[in-house]
C-alpha cells in the first residue's frame, strides 16, 4: 500500500470525537476568555456597588460570581447573552415587541426583499457590461464609487427621503414604505458583489467554447443562455454569499437611524439608550445567527443547482 | 477550381497586427480541396495550419487573397452550417451530459426534439460512445471526450469536418485506435475532412492529400498527393509505400527549416 492511500483512509477514518475536539478546545479558550474578561470589565461597577451598601470582605468566589451575574454590565457573560436569547425567544409569543424573533423577522423581511432587488440589479448591471464595452467604461466607475461612501453616511439620506417619498408622492402605508427604504439600503450594499462576481462569471468561458458557438452561428442570446449563463453559476453563488450577509448589514443599518420601533437594528439602538447591555448582545447573536442561516439557505439553494448541472461531487 | 471543390484558396493571406509588429501568419497560400478527400496540414508551431483551418471557419478574417467554401464567402458558409468544427480540446460543456453536449448545435439550429434524439442515437453510434449519454464529461476519459466532441461536430450532418490538433493531447495507444476509428468514420459518412496535426505517422496514415507548411510567413511548401489504399490497417504504416510518403513530408519539413537557416 502506497503513502498517499493509507493517509487517505486515516483521514476518512478519525473517529468524530477527534475532529470535534480542536473545535471544542477552541471554543471552551474563548468562553474562558470571555468569563475572565467579565471579571475585569465588571469589577469597577461591582466594587461601588459593595461600598454603596457598606459591604466589606467579600469572598473572591462571590465577587467573581457577582461580576458575572449584573443586571447592567459592561460585559455580559455568556449565560447572559443566552438567557436573553431565550427569554425573548421561546418564552415570548412571536408577535410581541419584547420577542426578537419578532424583531428578527422585521429586519429578514428587509434583507430578503433587499437582497433580491441587490441581486436582479447586479445580474442586470453585469449582464449590460458583458455585452457593451460603453457600459463597461461609463458604468464600472460609478459601481466602485458607490461603495466607497460609507454607508452610514448615505442610510440615513435613503431612509428618510426614500420614506417620504413612498408615504407622501407615492401614498404608501407606512409600514411597506418603512420596509421599501430599508430594502434600498440593503440592494445598494449587495448589488456590488454580485455585479463584480457576475461580470467575472459571465466573461469565464473560455475563448475555444466561445469559437464553437460562433462555428454554429449561434445568436447573442442563444450564446449568453446556453453558455455564459451557465458558466458564471460558480461566480453568481459566490457573490451572492457575500451578497445576503451585506444585505443583512444593510437592513440593521436602516433601522438605525429613523427612530424605528422593530428591527434588530432598533433592538440594538434601544439597548444602548437604556444600557441594556445584555439586550444588545442578544441582538447582535441574533443578528448573527440569522446572517448564518441566510448564509446557510445560500448555499443549500447552490448545491441543488450543481447536483442539477451534474457537478462532479467535491 | 472544380465543381467539386469544396474548399479553394487563391493567394490567400493574413496578417496579424501585435504590438510588437505584423506576424504574418499566412502567406500565398494557394489550395484546393475536393469533394471526399481527406487533407492533413502539418508543420511546426507557427506555420498558419490552425489559422488556415480557423479561416475556413471565418473564425479568422484573411486579410488578401480570397477564399471560397462550397463556393461561397467563409461567412456565408458558417451561416449555411457547411462544417463542423473539432477543436484541440473537446470544448465540452461541463454542466451538459454527453447527449445534451451532442444536442447544443442541433438545439441551437432549432431541430424538433425527435430530430435530436434521432441524429444523437445515430452520432454517438458512429463514434462507439452508446452507453455514455446520461454521463457528464468528467466521468468519461480524455479519449472518449474527444469523440463525443466528434459527435458534436457530425451531429448536424455537415458535409466537411474541420479537425484542429484534435488528439494531440492523448497517449499514443489512445491516438493509433481513433485514428482508425477516424478512417471508418470517414468511410461511412464520406465527408471532407481537414486535419491539423503535428505527426508525421498520423498525417501519412489518415490522409488522402498532405499538405506541408512551414513558417514566418505560413506558407505551403509541399502537397503530396498519397496513393496508398483507402482501407488502411494499422500495419499499413510498416510498408515501404507508407515510409516513401514519410520521407516525403520530412524531407518537406526539413526544406521549410532550411529557409529559415538560410536567412
Amino acid at each position: 500500500m502506497s503513502f498517499a492511500t493509507s493517509r487517505h483512509e486515516c483521514t476518512a477514518r478519525v473517529p468524530a470525537m477527534k475532529r470535534t475536539l480542536p473545535i471544542i478546545i477552541v471554543l471552551l479558550a474563548i468562553v474562558l476568555v470571555w468569563y475572565a474578561a467579565a471579571i475585569g470589565m465588571n469589577a469597577q461597577w461591582q466594587n461601588d456597588v459593595y461600598r454603596r451598601a457598606d459591604i466589606t470582605n467579600v469572598p473572591a468566589t462571590q465577587f467573581i460570581i457577582d461580576t458575572w451575574n449584573q443586571e447592567k454590565p459592561v460585559l455580559p457573560t455568556a449565560h447572559q447573552v443566552f438567557g436573553e436569547l431565550w427569554n425573548s425567544t421561546a418564552l415570548v409569543a412571536p408577535n410581541k415587541p419584547r420577542s426578537l424573533i419578532f424583531h428578527a423577522w422585521v429586519t429578514f423581511s428587509a434583507t430578503a426583499l433587499g437582497f433580491v432587488m441587490g441581486s436582479l440589479l447586479g445580474i442586470a448591471l453585469a449582464v449590460m457590461i458583458v455585452h457593451n464595452e460603453a457600459m463597461n467604461r461609463s458604468l464600472m466607475p460609478w459601481i466602485v464609487a458607490s461603495q466607497t461612501i460609507p454607508i452610514l453616511a448615505l442610510a440615513p439620506l435613503i431612509v428618510v427621503i426614500g420614506f417620504n417619498i413612498f408615504t407622501g408622492t407615492m401614498g404608501i402605508p407606512t409600514d411597506p414604505a418603512r420596509l421599501m427604504s430599508k430594502a434600498i439600503i440593503s440592494a445598494y450594499l449587495s448589488f456590488f458583489p454580485v455585479a463584480v462576481g457576475m461580470v467575472k462569471g459571465l466573461r469565464s468561458p473560455e475563448a475555444i467554447q466561445l469559437d464553437l458557438m460562433h462555428t454554429y452561428s449561434a445568436s447573442a442570446n442563444q450564446t449568453f443562455w446556453k453558455l455564459r449563463w451557465p458558466a458564471a453559476m460558480p461566480y453568481l453563488f459566490a457573490s451572492l454569499k457575500v451578497g445576503v450577509a451585506a444585505s443583512l448589514v444593510g437592513a440593521i443599518v436602516g433601522e438605525l437611524p429613523t427612530g424605528a420601533v422593530a428591527g434588530l437594528g432598533a433592538r440594538l439602538l434601544a439597548g444602548s439608550y437604556y444600557s441594556q447591555t445584555i439586550q444588545i448582545w442578544a441582538a447582535l447573536f441574533a443578528a448573527s445567527i440569522l446572517a448564518a442561516l441566510l448564509v446557510i439557505a445560500v448555499g443549500i439553494v447552490e448545491r441543488l443547482v450543481n447536483r442539477a448541472m451534474g457537478a462532479r461531487p467535491a | 477550381m472544380g465543381p467539386n471543390a469544396v474548399v479553394s484558396a487563391q493567394n490567400l493571406g493574413l496578417t496579424f497586427k501585435t504590438n510588437d509588429g505584423d506576424v504574418v501568419a499566412l502567406s500565398d497560400v494557394s489550395l484546393t480541396i475536393d469533394k471526399g478527400e481527406f487533407v492533413s496540414f502539418i508543420g511546426p508551431s507557427g506555420c498558419g495550419k490552425t489559422t488556415f483551418l480557423r479561416t475556413i471557419a471565418d473564425l479568422e478574417q484573411p486579410t488578401s487573397g480570397t477564399l471560397r467554401i462550397n463556393g461561397q464567402t467563409p461567412e456565408n458558409a458558417r451561416r449555411e452550417r457547411a462544417y463542423g468544427y473539432v477543436f484541440q480540446a473537446p470544448a465540452l460543456y461541463p454542466w451538459r451530459t454527453i447527449e445534451k453536449n451532442v444536442a447544443l448545435p442541433l438545439e441551437i439550429m432549432g431541430y424538433s426534439g425527435s430530430q435530436q434524439a434521432e441524429r444523437i442515437k445515430r452520432t454517438m453510434d458512429l463514434v462507439n460512445l452508446s452507453g455514455f449519454e446520461k454521463k457528464y464529461p468528467w466521468q468519461l476519459s480524455g479519449g472518449m471526450q474527444q469523440r463525443a466532441s466528434i459527435a458534436r461536430a457530425l451531429a448536424f450532418d455537415a458535409d466537411l469536418l474541420l479537425m484542429d490538433e484534435p488528439f494531440g493531447a492523448l497517449d499514443e495507444i489512445v491516438r493509433d485506435h481513433l485514428n482508425s476509428e477516424l478512417l471508418k468514420l470517414w468511410a461511412a459518412t464520406q465527408k471532407t475532412i481537414c486535419f491539423v496535426t503535428h505527426s508525421i505517422p498520423e498525417a501519412v496514415y489518415l490522409s488522402t492529400k498532405i499538405v506541408v507548411m512551414s513558417p514566418r510567413p505560413g506558407r505551403v511548401t509541399d502537397v503530396i498527393e498519397s496513393d496508398l489504399p483507402r482501407e488502411r490497417p494499422l500495419d499499413i504504416r510498416e510498408t515501404p509505400e507508407f515510409l516513401a510518403i514519410a520521407v516525403r513530408v520530412r524531407d518537406g519539413l526539413r526544406a521549410g527549416h532550411s529557409y529559415e537557416e538560410h536567412v
